[in-house]
């Protein structure tokens, strides 16, 4: 044994830490275009360097370029700034909302916009999505009204989950949009249910779950991952990969992998990776994934790469574990002035019209906001029953809940 | 009227509930082409095909985590988790996601689930295959958990869990899957041909979820039991000749109070039984409850008789299962109190 050195414990570490100068270099950017696009019947064999590559549509010069672009029309891309545009500013109004106590808790979005938002377009209505706490997105994209997204956040008397919900675990069933949850990872394997019901059903409608790089960690990621490629469940798996859970580098969660993408090989899934911050390049693999299910082809799983720009929550401080100005130098990008540059371009836009539509979305989210208080926020105005705590709780109140509801006296 | 084991009761009420309702699933590891290791799904992928009936990986927080999915979609999913020592990994599902998904959503979404798990020891099962974990159960907002103790019940409270619209924990007492068993273990085990309560009507029906039964009449002590314990019950109090009155909870969320509470003014006396460890057990909340409910009625201690805080041994299973002399000894405590 003598020949053997002590064994020691290896624990990764992020690059840079606060105070030391953002680098990126480590993160190969492969060039817009470069990555080939395969027919949705590929055998997933054939698209393994897919899962190690980056899926990218617009180049630095704000062209759209390679096998995945020519998807999106004009009119079609205008809709699509609009709403990262929106959720941009629903994200500032109710940071401040959050700081003026009007509720208690916040998330927001910034720098992932594309792809809740894009994402929502390559679906069809009676699509389900089982999302994480961070694809708000999806909701707007979709055409969910932003005042009840504000009712459930001040957690007013036209609360749509009547208070019970922490702010912003949104529901929507109509607008495709399962019920959110605070246990991480829990929806990615439901959503394999989901779509295998659909199946069984012979429907046409497909499944999207969500996961975010941290939470890849969770045994319910592997139980989704055996789940969809054993019953071949028409549903496509969306990791957001924006380097960060909390305070911890993806590189905790992720390992000796090379991409979390690189996950879905083993399970013999296809595994795209794309630019997160490329509001066409999301659309197209989004596509391409829902294409496959809908075909009833199987599984997708896709890594968006991107970069959590804001707090992880409004109760969080990054500065304490990263450097400040790393979202700076974050080599893809910000979403919103990527698409902007695009749309100049290509004609369809200016930087005098951005600036309008600017200020056109935030009149709209304060227009909504006001509307949204006129119910209430958390410490005033109105307010959910307290009968309401009580009801829900199972289809038909047993007696053991009407004796508590009599003692809490309502 | 056909005379069933409680596995001919159970795969009845499945394969009932199938041919009613198209959108009753059944799944679980074994329980496909095998037709489960207790043989509970037996002929039902042959009958209903492979997409209603059909064998899953080994991971039982897939298994449940799927069907609160589907529950989502609108079917019905009855799922089994092939022992209840094995369902802690599906633990967060249940707890976080099936339990509460109506009153989080306000009813958007619901998750009419049946979590079907064998339980309970005196089989020499060890430890981690007699395991009685309905308190990890009950102590959980949002379900509801039910405890056969014979064919008819077994049948009419799974076909009324598969119809109910919340997710029910079905936990069946393995030890009473062939016949009824009452601790006496040096004795043959008689088959359920041989009991009253193997009569099963062939056809739909259902028992009520939330209502328990009064096994045995009696005027002098009652007795709370359910599953395996119910047998125990009644011979203890055959054996000591004290006129227990015998109550089978069946449901054990929601609770009969009702049922209990009658019974206990009347008697002054109350012995909880269980095959799970004392501390926090179910026992607990039933105590707490008769004390409660019937301070001024009691002339006794309420007592309990339960497995002891201990891992589920294997060598020692008549040592640590509270055999109907335990009991007996608790009933006699409380008469003489």
């Amino acid at each position: 044994m003598d020949d053997f050195p002590p064994l020691s414990l290896h624990v990764p570490e992020p690059e840079v830490r606060p105070g030391g100068t953002p680098d990126f270099s480590n993160v190969p950017i492969p060039k817009a275009g470069s990555v080939p696009r395969p027919p949705v019947d590929v055998d997933p064999r054939d698209i393994r360097d897919l899962a190690f590559s980056i899926i990218r549509v617009l180049n630095r010069e704000g062209e759209a370029v390679g096998p995945w672009s020519g998807l999106l029309s004009d009119e079609a891309l205008l809709e699509g700034l609009r709403h990262m545009m929106t959720l941009r500013a629903f994200d500032a109004r109710m940071l401040m909302a959050q700081r003026q106590g009007k509720t208690s808790f916040y998330m927001q979005h910034m720098g992932e916009e594309a792809v809740s938002c894009a994402f929502r377009k390559a679906l069809e209505p009676g699509d389900m999505n089982f999302p994480t706490y961070r694809q708000a997105g999806l909701l707007i994209a979709g055409g969910y009204p932003m005042v009840d997204m504000m009712n459930q956040i001040f957690s007013n008397e036209a609360d749509p989950l009547k208070g019970r919900q922490l702010p912003i675990m949104y529901s929507s069933k109509e607008h495709g949009f399962f019920s959110i949850s605070g246990n991480l990872g829990t929806q990615f394997v439901q959503a394999v249910g989901w779509a295998m019901a659909s199946a069984i059903s012979n429907d046409t409608r497909i499944a999207a779950g969500w996961i975010g790089d941290g939470s890849t960690a969770e045994s319910d990621f592997h139980a989704a991952l055996v789940f969809a490629s054993t019953y071949r469940a028409p549903v496509v798996l969306n990791i957001v990969n924006n380097q960060w859970a909390i305070s911890t580098f993806q590189g905790i969660a992720r390992g000796g992998a090379g991409t979390f993408a690189a996950r879905g090989l083993g399970f013999g899934i296809p595994a795209l990776r794309v630019d997160g911050n490329d509001y066409l390049a999301v659309y197209a693999v989004a596509r391409w994934a829902a294409e496959r299910a809908r075909r009833n082809l199987g599984p997708t799983l896709v890594e968006y790469v991107t970069y959590r720009v804001g707090a992880h929550s409004t109760s969080d401080d990054p500065s304490a574990y990263r450097p400040k100005d790393e979202s700076e130098a974050w080599p893809l990008g910000d979403p919103v002035i990527r698409l902007k540059n695009h749309l100049v371009r290509r004609g369809a836009w200016s930087e005098e019209r951005h600036r309008q539509a600017e200020a056109e979305v935030m009149d709209s989210v304060i227009v909504a906001q006001k509307e949204a208080e006129k119910h209430g926020t958390l410490h005033s105005g109105g307010k959910p029953s307290v009968r309401d705590m009580f009801e829900g709780v199972y289809a038909e109140m047993p007696p053991h809940l009407r004796r508590q509801r009599h003692q809490a006296g309502v | 009227m056909p005379r069933m084991t409680m596995i001919e009761a159970i795969r009845s009420a499945i394969d009932i509930s199938m041919e009613r309702d198209g959108k009753v699933v059944v799944f679980g590891e074994d329980v496909g082409y095998f037709g489960g290791v207790f043989r509970c799904t037996a002929g039902l992928q042959q009958k209903y095909g492979k997409t209603r009936c059909f064998d899953t990986p080994i991971s039982e927080l897939g298994i449940v985590g799927t069907a609160i999915g589907m529950a989502a979609y609108g079917l019905r999913p009855c799922v089994e988790v092939q022992f209840a020592d094995y369902v802690y990994p599906a633990y967060d599902q249940i707890v976080s996601e099936a339990a509460r998904i109506r009153y989080r959503s306000n009813g958007e979404f619901t998750c009419p689930i049946v979590v079907r798990m064998p339980s309970g020891g005196g089989i020499f099962g060890g430890q981690t295959h007699s395991q009685s974990p309905e308190a990890l159960f009950t102590h959980v907002c949002g379900l509801k958990v039910v405890v056969p103790s014979n064919p008819r019940d077994a049948k009419g409270l799974l076909i009324a869990a598969i119809e109910d619209p919340d997710p029910v924990i079905f936990l069946e007492p393995k030890r009473l899957y062939n016949g009824p068993f009452d601790g006496h273990h040096e004795r043959p085990v008689t088959p359920w041909s041989r009991h009253p309560l193997g009569d099963v009507d062939a056809g739909h029906f259902t028992v009520p979820l939330g209502k328990a039964e009064v096994r045995r009449q009696g005027s002098s002590v009652t007795v709370l039991a359910y599953g395996t314990m119910v047998y125990v019950a009644e011979a203890a109090a055959q054996e000591t000749g004290i006129d227990a009155e015998i109550i089978d909870l069946r449901t054990l969320l929601p609770l009969d109070l009702d049922c209990i509470v009658e019974s206990v003014r009347k008697t002054g006396r109350c012995v909880i039984v269980h095959e799970a460890t004392l501390t926090s057990g179910f026992g607990a909340e039933l105590a707490a409850l008769v004390q409660e409910h019937c301070f001024y009625h009691l002339e006794a201690p309420v007592g309990r008789v339960t497995g002891w805080d201990t891992p589920y041994p294997h060598a020692q299973e008549w040592d640590y299962f509270p055999g109907p002399a335990r009991v007996g000894e608790a009933l006699v405590r409380a008469m003489e109190a």
